[in-house]
């Protein structure tokens, strides 16, 4: 099964990557862009009998390790 | 004092450590790899250090505060032991939850390698108590993630509670964004528990001991642990 999990800052949380990553777009002459935030996607492949079950792993992984709950949120999305 | 420092792998502050507590102390300490799952025993002073544990690779911290010893060092603060985290370790002991709230990227982005300005929060701990309330040290950072935040009632909190030990000034001791380099909520340099035996802080003061090398204010935050720990 293949799964894919993506953190991202809360809202109200100061992003200064996304703040210069932002400034470099409008640098760089690319036009209209109103904010940028910046998250991390992490691509995951599991043994896993079900989607539930895969869920409820995924869950695990992302509260234990790949998200800091303080600052951040996530999404799981099961791929195939 | 018998004291303890965690190595894991990309640290690379734990022999300035080492050789701090030993000039102080008169003691070498233990040096504890991150893979053992129990400190040595007798241990009184648990210390994180400085340095990039696991490269950084997806929070500071975030990695090293899973590991095996850490579990160790959970219930030695449990028990009221002494824990001192600095930098690199200050974010471990966020990411581990013996401290609240997290340190993000410097406000301005920049690595940060100079000296600062800390003004002592209070005395009456047993980290800070060979120093007065409101003196000002100098002690050098070196961090690209220094930027303490939490959420709002997290910041009431250790305010309300005097849990801030020590805090950004100018040279007067006096606020002033200016010298809150990292962009620190409220100026915050470092944190202690509730029970006031977890101290968190990005400054190095174990640079800061010998008049070989420089200004010494950083030496009684070790001479307090001393202290305290002779007293006990």
């Amino acid at each position: 099964m293949k799964a894919r999990i993506l953190v991202t800052l809360k809202s109200g949380v100061l992003d200064p990557q996304g703040k210069a990553i932002e400034s470099a777009l409008k640098s760089l002459g690319v036009n209209g862009i109103a904010s940028v935030r910046q998250g991390k996607v992490f691509d995951i492949e599991l043994d896993a009998a079900d989607k539930t079950k895969a869920e409820a792993k995924l869950k695990e992984a992302a509260e234990t390790l790949l998200a800091n709950m303080v600052i951040e949120n996530y999404r799981v999305d099961i791929l195939s | 004092m018998k004291a303890a420092v965690l190595v894991f792998p990309g640290i690379n502050r734990e022999r300035d450590m080492a050789r701090t507590l030993k000039l102080v102390s008169g003691k070498e300490p233990a040096m504890v790899w991150h893979a053992d799952s129990e400190l040595p025993k007798g241990i009184d002073l648990v210390v994180i250090p400085g340095g990039f544990s696991y490269g950084d690779y997806l929070r500071c911290g975030a990695i090293a505060a899973r590991a095996p010893i850490m579990n160790a060092v959970r219930s030695h603060a449990a028990k009221g032991g002494l824990v001192l985290a600095v930098c690199n370790g200050f974010q471990i002991a966020c990411e581990a939850g013996l401290l609240p709230g997290v340190l993000m990227r410097n406000a301005r982005l920049r690595f940060l390698c100079k000296e600062v300005y800390l003004r002592i929060e209070r005395s009456d701990t047993p980290f800070t108590r060979r120093y007065n309330a409101g003196d000002v040290i100098r002690v050098p950072i070196a961090h690209g993630e220094g930027n303490y935040i939490a959420d709002v009632e997290t910041i009431a909190r250790l305010e309300g509670e005097n849990r801030v030990a020590l805090r950004y000034t100018a040279p007067d001791g006096k606020l002033n964004p200016a010298f809150n380099y990292n962009g620190a909520t409220n100026a915050i340099a470092g944190i202690l528990s509730e029970r006031l035996n977890v101290l968190g802080l990005m400054p190095h003061p174990e640079n800061h001991v010998d008049p070989i090398v420089g200004p010494t204010d950083g030496r009684r935050l070790f001479e307090s642990l001393v202290e305290t720990l002779e007293a006990a």
